[in-house]
């Protein structure tokens, strides 16, 4: 959808015009109270459920969760998954034109945040005609989305739904993303960001970027489990190879994840996801203080961590638990004891998966007047 | 949930509801499956929450609407404020606890008022089993002494002196068999205690 009202950003800049890339799901029904946003993570898009046709690799991001039937059922809700500003998934961003000078915006393109998207966001969802969303949910950089949300439209969504996120990433965090920052920034093919004009992209440096970031989606046990200590590539003796190369399975599974994802993500958008990541810190406006923060907020929340998750920790999940419980807001949290590290929000574990199903169900009976 | 409904499942808990007021904002510790926060809330219009850790319980609690948030309690209260709720309830789950004493405080800290209901370890056919020189295994205490969840036994007049240790008011005491009242020889012919307490 394009939008040609210009949009001001928090930073102060602001973008003329711009699309917003989004797919939706389900069927939306005639008081318009069945619609879920779902937002999305670092390195996801609008397209969260189902395949493209004739494209068998194409399965949405969130296919285990949302679809006919599944925990975010798509027979009963109306969902909508939406691409973010700054994304190189269809929605504007640094690859695109910029209106001003007739290039694309590379360096140029503004920092967008958490806030900006939801800014956004609210936009596409006045065109669609949804004043209040029966949910706004997200994992991870998604559920911070929706937590800005419930603050600020605290009367268009009647359930927050937040998955492994934080109200404000750590000092540990932000030293990771801007380890992944710094590989890209420091690949001479990334150009100042105008690598686009040279004709080449910063492969290595997203390539590392990815290895660093990757490393902290997964648990300690969990990369045992899989990797161990496992060789890959052993010498004919038997022994080490004792050099730089391939020599555990970890390194040659990193490298792969490097590697692929080089080549389907624009190292600007890395940059600029990150950025919003660790510029995320509503109750700054507080001074800290997150109850403070959360007393405008209206929705009925639900909550999941994984015990093992270590990038976005049940710690940072029971801080906001406790900011709502304070301000008496109704809140529902469940702490799933998942070996799987922060990439647990996405994959299949029954009992997290149940917890959804159940409150998404009562959503639903809700909605239908039920309860 | 109705009144009729709760009488029928949980005697003892439709007891202890007439204790907690209309919309009282409640907090229930151990919370299970969630049946008490729902009858509170469908009939006396109370607010609050359930703590459970137990994964079945939280999704039990969850699909009858009542909101749970999941949490050792064992790690005490610290997701709470100080008087943050009219009513604390902990029922039939302190004697699983490890550290009693801690979360007993924890409770009188968060709460108002607080009721704790235990099974009465002193209840006469459990003294029985002790004579006949057997664990006692009843309807309150159904488990075998190499599998049970309660880690701790404890009698009406041994709790009563927890509570005063605590520096805690004991509002009411009453012992239940059955899920009914019980007024003469409580200590002896209750298989459950229910404690109303509050800070002096």
């Amino acid at each position: 959808m394009h939008f040609a009202e210009p949009l001001l950003l928090q930073s102060g800049a602001s973008l003329r015009d711009y699309m917003l890339m989004y797919e939706t799901y389900g069927t939306l029904n005639a008081d318009h109270s069945n619609a879920v946003l779902v937002c999305h993570a670092l390195n996801a898009s609008h397209h969260v459920a189902g395949e493209y046709e004739g494209k068998p690799k194409s399965t949405g991001w969130w296919d285990n969760m949302v679809g006919p039937g599944k925990p975010l059922d798509t027979d009963k809700f109306f969902v909508i998954g939406i691409n973010n500003l700054g994304s190189c998934f269809g929605s504007t961003g640094p690859m695109h034109t910029n209106p001003a000078t007739g290039k694309p915006y590379g360096a140029a393109f503004p920092v967008v945040t958490v806030e900006d998207w939801v800014s956004a966001q609210a936009r596409l969802a006045d065109q669609l005609g949804i004043q209040q969303f029966a949910a706004v949910m997200g994992g991870s950089l998604g559920g911070m989305q929706a937590l800005a949300w419930s603050i600020m439209y605290p009367e268009r969504l009647r359930h927050c739904v937040v998955i492994a996120s934080t109200a404000k990433l750590s000092a540990q965090n932000i030293a990771f993303n801007d380890v992944a920052r710094q590989a890209i920034l420091s690949d001479p093919d990334y150009h100042g960001g105008d690598f686009y004009a040279h004709g080449v992209v910063p492969k290595n440096g997203l390539r590392v970027a990815r290895m660093v970031g990757h490393i902290t989606y997964l648990s300690d046990d969990d990369m045992a489990e899989k990797f161990g200590r496992k060789l890959r590539d052993i010498a004919e003796s038997g022994d080490y190879k004792f050099g730089f190369g391939v020599d555990f399975e970890i390194e040659s599974y990193l490298r792969y994840q490097g590697d692929k994802f080089s080549e389907y993500f624009d190292a600007n958008t890395y940059l600029l996801i990150t950025k919003a990541l660790d510029y995320f810190d509503p109750a700054r406006k507080h001074g800290g203080d997150l109850a403070t923060t959360l007393a405008s907020t209206k929705a009925r929340f639900f909550l999941a961590s994984f015990t093992t998750d270590w990038r976005f920790s049940p710690e940072r999940s029971r801080e906001i638990v406790q900011a709502l419980v304070s301000n008496r807001r109704q809140v529902t949290y469940a702490e799933i004891d998942a070996p799987h590290g922060h990439d647990a929000f996405l994959l299949e574990d029954a009992r997290y998966m149940n917890m959804v199903r159940a409150y998404y169900g009562q959503v639903w009976k809700e909605i239908e007047g039920t309860v | 949930m109705n009144f009729n409904e709760l009488s029928a499942a949980r005697p003892d808990l439709a007891f202890i509801a007439h204790w907690v007021d209309n919309k009282a904002h409640v907090l229930d510790v151990g919370c299970g499956d969630g049946v008490m926060m729902d009858y509170l809330q469908s009939d006396k219009q109370c607010s609050g929450y359930g703590i459970e850790i137990a994964d079945d319980k939280v999704l039990a609690s969850t699909q009858r609407g009542v909101q749970v948030v999941q949490q050792d309690m064992e790690n005490g209260l610290g997701l709470f404020g100080d008087n943050s709720f009219d009513t604390v309830l902990c029922l039939s789950s302190l004697q699983m606890m490890k550290h009693v004493e801690a979360l007993l405080r924890d409770i009188v800290r968060v709460g108002k008022e607080a009721i704790v209901s235990f099974p009465n370890f002193a209840y006469w056919p459990h003294r029985v089993a002790l004579l006949k020189g057997r664990m006692p295994v009843s309807e309150s205490l159904p488990y075998e002494w190499y599998d049970t969840p309660n880690v701790r036994c404890a009698t009406i007049t041994d709790f009563r002196d927890l509570a005063q240790e605590c520096g805690l008011e004991v509002i009411e005491c009453v012992a239940l068999a059955e899920g009914k009242r019980v007024s003469f020889l409580p200590n002896l012919r209750g298989d459950l205690a229910v404690f109303r307490l509050r800070k002096k």
